[in-house]
Parts: C-alpha cells; structure tokens; sequence
C-alpha cells in the first residue's frame, strides 16, 4: 500500500516536473522566435514587425520583400541555425567528457574547420564546386575533434582536454596564417582574413542551401544520443554497464561536432565561444542532466548569436563589426569566468 | 558440478598479450554472496569484469546456461548490474534519476518518464537503500556513505540476476560497511547472485557465503569462509596469520600478522 503510494507520488512529481520542464524551453523557443523577427526588421532601412511579416509572406511593396526574403531572411536563418548547433555541440562535448569546460571552440574545431575552409579558397576551388568548401571544412573539424578525443583517452582531466585543444587549435591557426602568408595576391589574402573574423552579412539563400543540410543532419546526429549522456553522467564503465556503447557515442559525437560545426564555419567564418557559453546559461534554467541540457543550449546559442548579429547591426561604426569578433568579446571574459570557478579542478592536474 | 547461475569453464582474460587471468572454473548459484579476494595485483576486478562480460575472454562463461558472449549488450546490461570501484556522478544529478539509471537497460532512458514497473523498481531499490528522504537532492552533495548507498540503489534498481561489486566499501566507515554488506546480502537473500571484491578479510568472512581467492589470475580456493580463508591459504596466497574466533554461527577472521 504504502509502495504504491511512493510511486503515485513520484508519478506526480515526475508529471509537475516535465509540465514546469518545459517552461524554459517554451520561454526560451519564444526567445529565439522573437529576436529572429528583429532580425529582419533591423538594418539600414527599419521595418516594423507588421511590415517584415507582410513581406515575409509575399506582400508589402517589392523593395520590403527583397530586403526581408533575400537579403536578410538568410542571414536570420544562418543565425539561428549555426547559433543552434553551435549550443548543442558544446552541450554534447559536455556531456560526453562528463566536464563543463568542453566546447567545439576550446578543442580547434573551428579553427581546423576554418583551416579547411581556407585551403579550398585559396586554392580556388570553392569557385569550382559550392559544395567542396562545406565538406573541407567537416573533415577537417573530424580530424581535430577526433585527434582530441584519442589524445584525451578514457578519463581525461580538464588540463589535458584545454592544453590538447590549445595545441590543436594554434596547429590549425598557424595552417591558416601559412596559407594567407602563401596567397597568390594581397587581396586574397584580405579576403581570407576577413572571412575568418566570422560575419553573416551578406549571405544568400545558396549559403543557406549549402550549410543548413549538414548543420541538421549534425544535430539529429547529437540530438540521437541524448540519453546516453545521461547514462555516461556515471561513467564510462558503468555507461557500458547498463548497455551504452561508448566507443559508437563517441563516434557519433565527433560526426555530429564536425558536422555542425563544420557546416557552420563553412559560411560563417570563426564564431566561437556560443558553444562554451550555450550550456552555461541553459543550466541554471534546466538543471544538469546532460540529455534535457541540449535542446536548451541549442536554444540559448540560437538566441545568443541572433541577438549579436543583431547588435552588430546597431552599433554605431564606420565599418561594421564583425559577428565573431563581438561573440569573442563577450565570450572570453565568460571563459574567464568559467576557469576562476573550475580553479580547483584546474590546478588539481591531470587527474 | 550442479547447475550454476553463473559458471566459468577455463576462463583466460589476456590484456596487452599477457594472460592476468588464466583457467579459472567456477559455478556459482542463485542466492549466493560470494566474496571475491586476493592480493593486490591478483586479477579481481579483471575477473569481475570479464564475469559481466566488460572486456572479453576465452573459455566458456554462461549465465543461465547462456554464453555471455552471445548476449546483446542490452541483454547482457540486464542480466549484469556492476558497480565499478570508486563509483562517480558526474553531474549534481537528483537521488532519484541516478537510481533510475538502473532502469536503462530495460529501456527506461528517461527518468522523467518511467512506466510504472520502472518507477516501482526504482522505489523498491531507494527503499531497500533508505535513501527516501533524499531523493530530490543533488547526489554531489551527499557524504561518502550517501553516494555509495545512492550508487548502490543504482546497481539494485537493475534488478539483475547477477550483481557484481567492485570494493563497495573500501572507503566507508565501519558503520558503513556492515550496512552496504548486509544490504548487498538482503539482496542475496531475495535470490541474487551477488559477487563483491573486498580487500576485508573480515568482511568476507561474516558476510560471504562462498569465497573465492585469486592468485596471480588463478583461482587459489573456493569454498565456505572457514575453509578458503583457512590459515593455509591465509598464509600460502595472503603472507599472513590471523585471529580465528566465531560468533552468531559465523567465522570471524581478523588478519594478525604477516608471515
């Protein structure tokens, strides 16, 4: 009677608990709903809300429709979607390394995705064919995840997880300034640098075509394994234990990570630390559990990066401030934030 | 030999080409705890994670008069709970979800959506461990002794056939002990096979019903407490004497001295 009873009421509990679950998810969805609606009203010409919903849907006056369908639904789109894998990739790298300073940034996948990137530019074949740069940029962003996971082993420590992805990322960074320094011309080479500070502006709907597949296809791949970052919150061992396959979810994080971010970095550029910050701020509205953490984080990235984009629109400037170079601003001092509070798992070593 | 739950035929496991475990037979039946013991460096946790078939092994191991090897890694998650040494969680999980872990073989992923056989076997395992009063709280703020009955009620909420304990005591006190080691025999009792590597010669003792003592990968004795820690293997496998007594019909062994 009484066993019954205990269950009835963790039933219950467990019933209060997804209905106020899904608040933050619901909040946060709205969030992202509502900055990509600015989104397309703000920029040198302003419309209002009524205005860019109008034009959204085919009406308003030709001029409102190519400034809101061509030229800045994209870029809305890219925000959203490369904020969203972003989030979630950090959110994944979370919860596989069972560590909170995991992120896409921290291990130079972007950067390795930005090194691939950047040789297919400047050997012009991006020109050639669309869809050579987005995959250039995947492989590469494979091969440093997955150099880092087979560095890091089965219980890697925060200090070898960050000096393994220092290392990886300046190998990559030093690729990309030795393809600039090789650049047939000056202008190449500001072109490449330029691509490199991570913007959204000016970006087509072909840009969309070419990175949105392998952003969704990357965070199905995530999204797929969310309970087993739940079972691995006890350990690789005890994961096995009841049945998860450790070396498969690794795998299959390392695709996914590339996938995204590497589609990402494809039309982006470098834009970093979302995937660092995403999980941060989706945690005190969620709670720690690594599989109910990645949809949230995708949410916050999504959010995030919209509302950068945004703000770069805004800021007052002769030449606009890159997209990448506002989300490291605000990113840096956050990581600074983060490596203050882990100091004591820090300076406890490799262990 | 009578049909075992759980029976090794010349089980060999090689790490690095090198055999740590070499030709150990066994059959172990239901309702049995059976400590597992051994110098360090003997091959315990090696043997017990090649019993839940963890890593790999030559020879014949059957559960149920299954081969291990046969069984899908869900099958084999649900015929097996381990709890490995120095059990973690990494993450400020509530009480409740780690227990409920225990239910991911059986295909309850979610802890926030157990069916009902689920949700009661969670309840069962919380109970068996007193851990009721704290079921919402993060499981990192627990004590030792907490975590390890948290980590316990995990292992239990499987509902295996076969649990198997890799030091689950090492690090508690007294009070502790005899708590996890009792609660691990309930569970016997309840018609487990519970298998429990402990450096406690003492322990082994009053809780075992069967002992198995590893020496350099090879099964040394088995048999009864009194018998496979008697003072020949004591001091063939273990260099030591100790004080023999007995209370409550139980051998009491209390290591004495090196020799």
């Amino acid at each position: 009677m009484k066993a019954t009873e205990a269950v009835r009421t963790a039933g219950v509990t467990a019933l209060v608990a997804r209905a106020v679950g899904r608040a933050p998810v619901l909040l946060l969805g709205g969030l992202v709903v509502l900055l990509f609606l600015l989104s397309l009203g703000i920029g040198p010409v302003r419309l209002s809300p009524d205005v860019v919903a109008t034009a959204l849907f085919g009406g308003g006056s030709e001029e409102q429709r190519i400034i809101v369908q061509e030229i800045r639904l994209p870029r809305a789109v890219l925000a959203v979607a490369v904020g969203g894998v972003l989030g979630l990739s950090g959110a994944a790298l979370q919860g596989l390394l069972r560590n909170p300073l995991a992120a896409p940034e921290l291990f130079g996948a972007p950067q390795a995705a930005a090194l691939g990137a950047v040789l297919v530019i400047a050997t012009g074949l991006a020109d050639v064919l669309s869809f050579a740069l987005p995959l250039a940029a995947i492989v590469a962003a494979f091969v440093s995840v997955f150099v880092l996971l087979v560095i890091a082993g089965r219980n890697a420590g925060l200090l070898l997880l960050i000096l393994a992805g220092l290392a990886l990322s300046s190998l990559a960074g030093a690729g990309t300034a030795l393809t600039m320094n090789l650049a047939p011309n000056p202008f190449a080479a500001l072109e490449i640098s330029f691509w490199l500070l991570g913007s959204l502006e000016d970006r087509s709907i072909r840009h969309v075509a070419m990175a949105l597949p392998f952003i969704l296809a990357g965070g199905a791949i995530l999204l797929s394994q969310r309970h087993a970052f739940r079972a691995l919150s006890l350990g690789e061992e005890t994961a096995e234990s009841l049945g998860v396959d450790v070396s498969r979810l690794r795998l299959a994080v390392i695709l996914g990570v590339a996938l995204g971010v590497g589609g990402s970095v494809a039309v982006s550029g470098t834009i970093g630390f979302i995937g660092l910050v995403g999980p941060h701020l989706a945690r005190p509205l969620v709670g720690w559990d690594p599989a109910r953490l990645l949809v949230p984080s995708a949410l916050v990235g999504a959010a995030l990066l919209t509302a950068a984009d945004i703000a770069v629109r805004l800021l007052p400037s002769t030449n606009s401030v890159r997209v990448g170079v506002l989300t490291a601003l605000i990113g840096v001092p956050f990581f600074l934030y983060l490596i203050v509070r882990e100091r004591r798992a820090l300076s406890g070593g490799v262990g | 030999m009578s049909a075992g739950l759980l029976t090794a035929e010349r089980l060999c496991v090689a790490i690095g080409g090198r055999d740590v475990i070499t030709d150990v037979s066994f059959a172990l039946p239901r309702e049995n705890l059976v400590a597992l013991v051994g110098p360090n460096g003997a091959g315990k946790t090696t043997l017990l994670r090649a019993m839940s078939g963890l890593v790999a092994s030559r020879g014949v191991l059957t559960v149920d008069g299954t081969p291990v090897a046969s069984l899908t890694a869900r099958d084999r998650a649900k015929k097996f709970a381990y709890l490995p040494q120095g059990h973690v969680v990494h993450w400020p999980l509530p009480v409740r979800d780690v227990v409920a872990l225990g239910r991911y073989p059986h295909g309850a992923v979610d802890p926030a959506r157990l069916s009902r056989p689920d949700a009661e076997a969670v309840e069962r395992a919380m109970r068996a461990a007193d851990l009721d009063s704290l079921a919402d709280r993060p499981v990192t703020e627990l004590s030792g002794g907490e975590k390890s009955r948290v980590a316990l009620a995990r292992m239990l909420a499987v509902e295996a056939p076969v649990m198997l304990a890799d030091e689950p005591v090492a690090s508690l006190d007294p009070y502790f002990q005899i708590e996890v080691l009792g609660l691990l025999q309930r569970a016997a009792r309840g018609g487990a096979l519970v298998i429990v590597v402990t450096h406690d010669l003492g322990l082994a003792a009053r809780f075992a019903d069967r002992v198995l003592v590893l020496r350099d990968g090879r099964l040394a004795m088995d048999g009864p407490p009194a018998e496979a820690l008697g003072p020949g293997p004591l001091a063939d496998v273990f260099r030591i004497s100790a004080f023999r007594g007995g209370q409550d019909g139980q051998p009491v062994i209390v290591p004495w001295a090196a020799v």
